[in-house]
Parts: structure tokens; sequence; C-alpha cells
């Protein structure tokens, strides 16, 4: 996408002229003397990243071909957005962001060949990417070794906590624990059926709410559990034993592809969504645009956004998103998150007053954006983030709308005592 | 007949023109992020030697090649995963000393077949036997059948995707879809710094040529032959007293032992094995790599590997969004222009001209050189 680092550029004149005028939408909007922001590289540079007085050079690291580009297209284009949006606003310690975008073609090999190039050959000072667990597994020891910094996006399974990665999305029991809660106290559900995609999210999500549910909610049960294999587009066995047990919420991780013949195959099966309770943790509103609004309407969603949330940062979000890339995008929970990636990332590195990693990986818990489309979000010592749990209601149109929110930042908690 | 010698000259040209670039120039020339991907490449070369014997010269058509790559790697992986999930390193599971992704599913012991892999030369051993039995077992349901052509390679498609599915499923024993990951020494060596890297990539290159013999070798001797003589006339061998089965048997087993010997340096190289090596795609990426070689050249099916593989590389990173369909169109041309492959390039119209230069220096003619029935490259 992007061409190399471009050296020369060595006359002391040049250099100065550059500074300046890549500070120059910095002076316009705060009104400060240019030089104060630009410290110099050497002092902010140590470990020899791709950083010039001028340019700080960032990766991007999703599918863009394959099976995964469907869900992770959102968050390169968020993920644009928010570093053209940086640029705008002068950029990081005065240097504009350079990005350099590989594609991980949904394949997991790829990922860690890819990362290893961002990071060994063109020094990235830090990465956005990534979005299944298998890709961040493949990725982390590469991140390890080579100590480069991730920033990731997608609501997991948890149970990992690095120095060199930072979760912009929900570990599992910032999705979970809430929502059972939330459809325990206001639908009075006691009886609970769970279903997932055969892999470890959905797996260790269910075991997670299995353990809440049994455990610290009176009187609940689960009454059955079942997984398919990912891509799988037969359901009609586990509608009929759901229709049969007739559990009081339909608790769902099916991800992708599937979730299409689902909830078609559940509504054909005449369980409609408006009475039949079912809460689900893996359909956001980029899911919703392949099932068909009409099929879901009714289904509650338990995620920390959604594109309806009515907050002053979001009402600024959602229209710039949509200028940028179509007025057909919708933006689910992940896009967001992802869109946090490279702003978390300037604000630890303007903290830190350094690019290197190790500098960064140390600022970052604390580290709060106020301008966060979800809110609010504050960078946890675990590398996780603080964020609300909302629950959202399906409609046709296929948007959600807010119909419950934790009062507090629910705090993220990879290694959840009792719940192992 | 020329076979009084073990390489023909154009042979060994071939041999010593790839030794010099693997063993000196590439080396010498790339940095080690770089050699670290040559070195990817060439583990699916050892696949395509396996394909040359088994395709090329017994005609067998295996469209599931990926699962004894997957077998091999799976093999050196769980070594390593043992390796890697001491008691010291696994403290903060609820079950120290197992790998970590049968604590996530809630396995409390390490399952039977997992314990041999805790010693090195079992491991060895493993990577070699476990997917010959294995082809075995396979060649000699299909072959003494006479199941063979399209039905085997369905076949062969059938049980790669038999097995993703059922790596997928069994997650707590094998690590599902993630795969086995976060691999760190062999044998108390770090393989993970730049310097094993280095090793690594000469030990591979070494097996490497090892395996060219081998398969040299088998070419040469009279199976080799048998082999040729089933491809284009199945009845006539098996009239004149040969049981047909038992050589096709071999020649799937050994193009499974190649593969699995690649699958074992790929997760060394790579660092970590999943489903994804083993499926089909995968299978049928490794047919197109030693189809793009040419299927009847030993040195083909490595220039195969490492051109495509470099050709993946280099056009994913300048057009992130559309060299899939580059690649395709890649693929389309070179299989519908040049059916013999790059080598068949070589040996149609490099290979001539050069020969008819030395003819035109020396007085004798090389003539003959390249009418050996396979032309090398």
């Amino acid at each position: 996408m992007s061409d190399e680092t471009k050296p020369g550029l060595k006359s002391p004149l040049r250099r100065k002229l550059l500074m300046g005028m890549a500070a120059l939408p910095a002076v316009s909007m705060l009104g400060r003397p240019a030089f104060a922001d630009v410290p110099a590289t050497s002092a902010v540079n140590t470990t020899g990243l791709a950083v010039t007085d001028s340019e700080v050079t960032v990766g991007i690291l999703h599918s863009v071909t394959g099976t995964m580009a469907i869900s992770e297209t959102g968050s390169v284009e968020a993920e644009k957005l928010a570093i053209e949006q940086i640029n705008a606003a002068g950029g990081v310690l005065g240097r504009k962001i350079k990005f350099i975008q590989e594609d991980g073609a949904s394949d997991w090999p790829t990922f860690a060949e890819k990362a290893k190039k961002l990071l060994v050959n063109d020094k990235c000072a830090a990465v956005m990417g990534c979005w299944t667990s298998a890709s961040r597994k493949a990725v982390l020891p590469v991140f390890e070794q080579y100590n480069g910094m991730l920033y990731y996006p997608t609501f997991y399974e948890g149970l990992e906590q690095s120095k060199n990665v930072i979760y912009t999305g929900q570990e599992a029991t910032q999705q979970i624990i809430a929502g059972l809660d939330w459809v325990n106290k206001t639908k009075g559900a006691k009886s609970f059926y769970l279903l997932g995609s055969d892999y470890i999210w959905p797996r260790t999500s269910n075991k997670i709410a299995r353990k809440h549910i049994e455990n610290h909610l009176q009187g609940c049960k689960v009454v059955g559990e079942e997984y398919f294999p990912l891509g799988s587009t037969q359901f009609n066995s586990v509608i009929n034993k759901i229709k049969l047990t007739k559990p009081d919420v339909i608790y769902a991780i099916i991800v992708g592809g599937s979730n299409v013949a689902f909830y078609k195959q559940l509504k054909a099966a005449g369980i409609d969504l408006s009475k039949q309770a079912l809460l689900t943790i893996s359909v956001t509103e980029d899911e919703i645009d392949g099932i068909g609004g009409e099929n879901i309407a009714g289904a509650y969603a338990c995620m920390k956004y959604f594109q309806s949330l009515d907050n002053p940062n979001n009402k600024a979000f959602v229209p710039a998103f949509k200028k940028m890339w179509g007025e057909k995008t919708v933006i689910g929970d992940v896009t967001q998150a992802a869109y946090l990636g490279p702003w978390l990332w300037k604000l630890t590195v303007e903290k830190a007053q350094s690019f290197d990693i190790d500098k960064i990986a140390a600022a970052s818990p604390g580290v709060e954006f106020k301008g966060a489309p979800e809110g609010y979000v504050r960078i946890h010592e675990n590398h996780h983030l603080w964020s609300k749990t909302r629950v959202g209601r399906a409609k046709a149109d296929g948007q959600y709308e807010l119909i419950y929110e934790t009062a507090d930042l629910v705090e993220p908690d990879p290694f959840p005592k009792g719940y192992q | 007949m020329i076979n009084s010698r073990f390489f023909n000259r154009s042979e060994l040209l071939g041999f010593l023109a790839l030794a010099v670039l693997l063993l000196v120039i590439l080396p010498l020339s790339l940095d080690i992020f770089r050699l670290n991907l040559v070195a990817k490449y060439l583990t699916y070369a050892f696949v395509g030697i396996g394909l040359v014997l088994c395709w090329g010269y017994g005609g067998i058509l295996s469209l599931g090649q990926g699962v004894f790559f997957g077998l091999g790697g799976y093999c050196m992986a769980m070594y390593l995963k043992l390796e890697a999930s001491s008691v010291a390193n696994t403290k903060i599971q609820s079950t120290p000393g197992i790998p970590d992704f049968m604590d996530w599913n809630q396995l409390t012991s390490l399952p039977f077949f997992w314990k041999p892999f805790h010693s090195f030369p079992i491991t060895l051993l493993a990577i070699l036997l476990v997917p010959a039995f294995f082809a075995l077992i396979i060649g000699a349901a299909m072959f003494k059948r006479r199941v063979g052509g399209v039905y085997f390679a369905i076949i062969t498609q059938a049980i790669a995707a038999i097995l993703t599915i059922l790596i997928v499923g069994q997650q707590g024993y094998t690590g599902g879809i993630n795969g086995i990951t976060d691999l760190r020494t062999l044998h108390g060596w770090d393989i993970r710094t730049d310097h094993a890297k280095f090793i690594l990539y000469f030990v591979e290159v070494v097996l490497l040529f090892g395996c060219i013999v081998a398969a040299q070798f088998i070419r040469l001797t009279k199976l080799g032959r048998i082999l040729v003589a089933m491809r284009e006339q199945e009845d006539r061998v098996r009239f004149s007293g040969y049981s047909v089965a038992n050589f096709k048997i071999f020649a799937f087993c050994a193009a499974a032992v190649f593969a699995a010997i690649g699958g074992a340096m790929f997760t060394l190289e790579v660092g970590f094995m999943s489903p994804s090596f083993v499926g089909i795609v995968p299978s049928i990426e490794m047919v197109i790599y030693t189809a793009v070689g040419g299927r009847m050249s030993i040195f083909g099916a490595v220039w195969g590997a490492l051109l495509v593989n470099f050709a993946k590389t280099s056009l994913s990173e300048s057009f992130p969004q559309l060299w899939l369909f580059g690649l395709g169109a890649l693929f389309i041309a070179v299989v519908l222009a040049f059916p013999n492959g790059l080598s068949g390039i070589w040996a149609d119209h490099v290979q001539p001209r050069i020969d008819r230069l030395l003819a035109s220096r020396k007085s004798k003619s090389a003539a003959g050189m390249i009418a050996d029935g396979a032309p090398a490259e």
C-alpha cells in the first residue's frame, strides 16, 4: 500500500521546514508554538523504530481476502479513519502517521509471517490488527520476540495477557456476566440453552456463562449446551431440542456465516424472538447485514458499543465514518474497538513522551480516551480496557436499540477466579 | 542409456545450481527474516519432491498431501509444546505441566497419545513412521481394491477434510483451530533466536538435498522404471507379473514421508502448527507448486515451491487486496501454456540452446541429454 520511509532530507534547513510544516495543523488547533510539540527523534525513539522527524510508521494487519475479510474490513476502515483524524489533528508527537497495510488472508501462518515483516522489516512503531483468536495466537510469539506493540480489537475469550498487546475489545467476563445478570433480573430467566460455534472463544465463553448461571444466579440452570463446526448451516435438530426443552433464554455464540442459517431456521421453525428471549454476544450490526434485520428482530445482544448509541462522541464518529466509507456501511462493536487502537496508542505515546515499546507498555495503564464513541475508556494494568457493558435489542432495520447499560465501567478480568 | 551415472550432466548442473543458490547466494544476500521465509517455502519443496515421485512418475494424483505434511508437523509440534509446557512455565494453570489449551478445555491429565512425545528420539521416529503407517493403510485399502485415478484423488481430498474436522473438533487434545502455538525450545535449544533460524535453515537445506538424492535414487532403480510403466500401461505391468498395488503403496508412502519431513521442518521454522495446513486448500496448493515447477522434474518441484511462494509473498505485500487474483492468473497461465511447468520450459527452450552452444564449442554432440524420459531442469 505505502512505500518505504523516505530517506534523505539531510539539510538541516529542510528538516526544520518540514518539522514546522508537520506541526502546522497543531499550531492552528492548539495555538501553541510549533517546536515545543516536536521533540527530537533521538530522544523519543531509542530502539530504532521507523520514526523520522516528520513521520512515524504503523502497521495494519487484517484479512482483506478470504473468509474473514467480511468481518475484518470494518476494522481496517475504522483504523484508517482514526489515523486520518489523528493526522489532521497534528499527528503523534508532531509526526504524521504513515501506515503499511498487510493482508493476513484469513490464514494464521500468513498473519505470523506478515507480523514479522511489519516488525523486523518495516520497524513499525505499533501494529493495529488481527481479529480471530487463532490469528492473535499465531502472532503473539512474534510480537513478544521482536518486542512490538499490537492493538487487538476483537472481544475474545480472555486467558491471555501480554506486555506487547493492548486488548481494545472486551474479554469474556466483561461481555457475559452483566448480560446474564440483566436477563435474569429483568426477564426472570431461570433456564438457559447454550449454543456456540466449535472453537475456543464460544467454548470458553459458555464455560464462564455456565459457571455464572450455576453458581451465582439463584435457582438458575443450564438445560442444554451444543457446538457446531465453523461454517455449519444445519441447525434443525438443535432447534427441535430447544422447542422441547423450552428454555427461558437461548444463549447463542454462533459466529460468521453460520448465523445466517441459524436465525433463518429459527424463524422458519416458528420461534418468535419477540416472545422467546435470545441473548447473543456474537452478532453485531455487521452480522445483521448478512442475516437480515427481519430475521433477527427482537433478539438481545450484549456488547459494549452499538451504532445507535446516543452520545456526542458517537454522533461525530458515525457521520465521519460514513463520509469516508459510504452511507451504507454499518459500524459494529469490533469496528468501534478497532477505532480506539490508533487513538489509545497516540495518547500513550504522548503520555510516555516516547515511541519506545517498553515505555509505551509501561505507560499504558491509566491512559484514558474521552473521545471514544462508546463513551469513555481507560486502560487497565492488565492491558485490557475498562468499559461499560450494554444490552441492545435488534430491530428490523438492522440496528440495535439500547435498553440497558451498566452504571459503572466493568473491570476487565482475563483470568477470572472461580470461572476457570 | 545414460543411467550408468547417478545424475546426467544437466541434472548435475541443476543440482549444483540449486546448491549454490541455497547454500551460498541466499544466505549471503538475504537478512534473517527473508531467509526464514525461504526456509518456509522450502518446506513445501519436500512435499513437491514426494509428489513428483508419486504423481509425476507413478501417476497417482494425491490431493491430500497436507495430511502427511500436517502429521509430521503435529508430531514435531507436540514434542515442542510439551517442552514449552514445563511445570515452571505453566504455574498459572489449574493443572500445571500440561499444554495451555488442554487446561482451557478442562483436561486434567496428559492424554496417553501425547506421552511418547516427551522423548526426542521417539518424536523423530514418529515424524517418519506415523505418516508412513497412515499412508500404508490408505494405500493398502485403495490400491489393493484397484481404486485409482480420479477416485483416489477424491478420497485423499476427503481424508484431508476429515482430518481437519477431527483436529478442529477435538480441541482439548489438539489445540483446535488455533493449532499448537507458542513453541519455544528444541531439546533445550531456543529455536526463536536469529542464530537458531540461521542454523535451522542449513539443516533444512541439507535434508532437502538428502531427499532429492533419495528421490533420484528411487527414480533410477528398476522400481522407478516400473512406476513409469505403471503410469503408462498399468495392465501390462500387472500381466508381466508385478504386483501393481504394492509399488503404488510404496510410492505413496515415500511421498508421505517426504511431506512429513517438510511438515516437521515447517513447525521448527515457523514456530507453530495448525489445521490450516492439513485441509483441502493447502493440499491443492501443494499440487499447484509441483505443477508450476513441473511434475516430471525433482528440481522443478523445488523451484516451483520457491517461486510460487515468493510470488505469493511479494504480490501480497504490494497489492494486499488484489494479490489472490494475480496469483490465480499466474497459475492458469502456466498450466495452460506450459503443461510441463517451468522445467518443461527449461527443457524445451533453454536447454537446447545451451546444448547447441556447447556443441558448437566442442566438436562432439551433446544430443540425447534431454531425451531421458523426464525433462530434468
